[in-house]
């Protein structure tokens, strides 16, 4: 089959790789009909993310058709069923399954030892991405092997298309948990740095759980009037200070909701020098992650306010103003998404018409394009904001 | 097929789907060219910190050593940025740091300067590099630049079909 596969540091390349086969009763095969580039897709096209081998198949945002289901699948997926395939693998029984945590599933990171030492404690297995979670192939490719498939799946219904039900499998989750863990109240307002896909999602998801204003964050003009579509207040950075139209609109007390959805790849700029200095140290090795949102987000938080994180970090941040959180008493809420936690509510939503995900797609291309699309994504060239790949 | 792949092959799990034949990557000859330039500057920048007494003897250039670690530790950094995921501004500082030589050089080229051959060698060297950084940039900025894209518009893509219809209903009812 075909395959998106990881070979370097920016070096994605359409190789012809050998077909996965059913391994443990609990698998399943799926045909993918629809997949996506992630944002976080690019921080292992950066080489950012440690743990990553030459030969691993990419993506973790897919959906498809079951072809094949194992001995232990137990009825609940069939030959025929469409499923949309959520990037956090989960067993369904451990204690953190039961307590909805699905993403630190306890079971299904199959390198846990290799977790454990590094991360404390593992977490659970992830499709397409780091050896830390697990090294499962992903579904940039003509099919995947879903493990633990009898509960790591959505199911869909025929009426509605790939594109508005492909993203349940994780940015639309995550976008809804950032904004969700924020405890919205009607009074907030909820700030969200960065308008890439993770941000379209939080800022609808943040309007939809009643927010009394919305202000995203970011630079590039397609991303903000895209943003604004949805009715929020924009602050393009390079025009602007963001702390200063911050207090402008909350009479200088500070947003009481903060979420990055930009992560550990910050925006450089002679602007913002603190990202020039964390630029300069992960050149060097001295730092993993540029942590300018979160610096931004700690000092201009309204005290007792809640800094939520979607944004994926990988390693060491530097000059993490812990003094202002403290003082200032922030909760910090963060993590890989629950996707199952909450998809059950965004599928009703999506059959109601109250949200329709689709919106967030710019560029649709066969999944031969990949290598060039990967580029054209990390590029942001010819607006793009969300790529589909159809294998 | 690739080694490394083959080599990362040992730490995949047994069964995992296997490369049996590679096919077109998203790495752009701009990028291979500027990580060629990236590990020639980190090269060149070792000799100077390392080799500079017999590079200044070599060019005439006397009570000069520190000038030409200087000139090492410059050529390291931009060589350290060419090899970033975002080449342009370390290609950028080659380009900077290559007028810097050829004035160097320029000043060296006199006639009472018994390695004169030398330095006229270096400067052709200098110059052919310069033109290669040149071309470099210019590749990286086309191929890597955002073009037009801020003439997109998406106001249009609320994605909040419910609420939308919601709005409408009510401006009509105003």
């Amino acid at each position: 089959m075909k395959a998106l596969v990881w070979h370097g540091k920016q070096d994605i390349r359409c190789d012809t790789v050998t077909d996965p086969e059913i391994e443990d009763p609990r698998d399943a095969i799926i045909k993918v009909t629809s997949c996506a580039i992630c944002g976080s897709d690019l921080h292992l096209f950066h080489n950012f993310i440690p743990a990553m081998l030459p030969g691993d198949i990419m993506g973790h945002e897919m959906m498809g058709e079951v072809m094949e289901v194992g001995s232990g699948v137990n009825g609940r997926l069939k030959k025929g069923d469409r499923i949309v395939v959520p990037f956090t693998i989960i067993c369904g029984e451990c204690d953190q399954c039961k307590r909805g945590n699905f993403s630190v599933c306890e079971r299904t990171n199959r390198k846990k030892d290799l977790a454990d030492k590094v991360f404390g404690h593992s977490t659970a297995g992830l499709f397409g991405y780091t050896h830390l979670t697990g090294g499962y192939p992903g579904g940039q490719a003509e099919y995947l092997r879903v493990p633990f498939a009898d509960r790591t799946h959505i199911k869909v219904p025929s009426h509605l298309t790939d594109e508005q039900v492909l993203f349940l499998g994780d940015i639309l989750p995550t976008g809804w948990q950032a904004a969700a863990q924020c405890d919205i109240e009607e009074t907030d307002t909820v700030a969200v740095w960065g308008c890439g896909p993770v941000g379209q999602m939080t800022i609808r998801s943040a309007i939809l759980l009643g927010a009394r204003q919305v202000v995203a964050i970011d630079r590039l003009p397609e991303r903000l009037s895209m943003a604004e579509a949805a009715g929020a207040i924009t602050i393009n950075f390079e025009k602007e200070s963001v702390i200063g139209r911050l207090e402008d609109l909350t009479d200088g007390k500070g947003p009481e909701k903060c979420i990055d959805s930009v992560g550990l790849e910050s925006h450089v700029s002679f602007g913002q020098p603190d990202t020039l200095l964390d630029r300069a140290k992960q050149m060097m090795m001295l730092e993993s992650d540029r942590p300018h949102v979160l610096r931004e987000m700690i000092y201009v938080c309204r005290p007792a306010g809640i800094v939520s994180i979607p944004g994926v970090y990988g390693g060491l941040v530097d000059k993490f103003p812990m003094g202002i959180a403290m003082n200032k008493g922030l909760t910090f809420r963060m993590g890989q998404t629950h996707v199952n936690r909450w998809t059950d509510d965004l599928l009703r939503r999506i059959e109601e018409g109250e949200i329709d995900p689709s919106f967030v797609i710019t560029h649709t291309a066969r999944l031969e394009d990949g290598p060039h699309m990967y580029n054209v994504f990390r590029d942001k060239q010819d607006g793009c904001v969300k790529v589909v790949l159809k294998p | 097929m690739n080694m490394m792949v083959r080599a990362a092959d040992i730490a995949r799990w047994p069964s995992d789907p296997k490369v049996t034949q590679t096919g077109r990557s998203s790495l752009t000859e701009a990028v291979r060219m500027a990580r060629g330039l990236g590990w020639f500057s980190i090269g060149l920048g070792l000799f100077e910190l390392f080799g500079a007494r017999s590079l200044a003897r070599t060019l005439g250039f006397r009570d000069s050593e520190w000038l030409i670690r200087g000139y090492g530790l410059r050529e390291v950094a931009s060589g350290l940025a060419c090899l970033s995921v975002n080449p342009g501004p370390g290609v950028a500082s080659r380009i900077a740091g290559d007028a810097l030589d050829i004035v160097t050089l320029a000043a060296l080229s006199r006639p009472d300067n018994p390695k004169k051959r030398n330095v006229e060698l270096a400067l052709l060297a200098v110059l052919g590099v310069t033109l290669l950084d040149m071309l470099c940039q210019a590749d990286v900025s086309i191929r890597h630049s955002r073009g037009r894209s801020g003439s997109h518009d998406y106001s249009d893509r609320s994605g909040l079909p419910r609420r939308l219809k919601e709005l409408r209903t009510e401006l009509d009812s105003v």
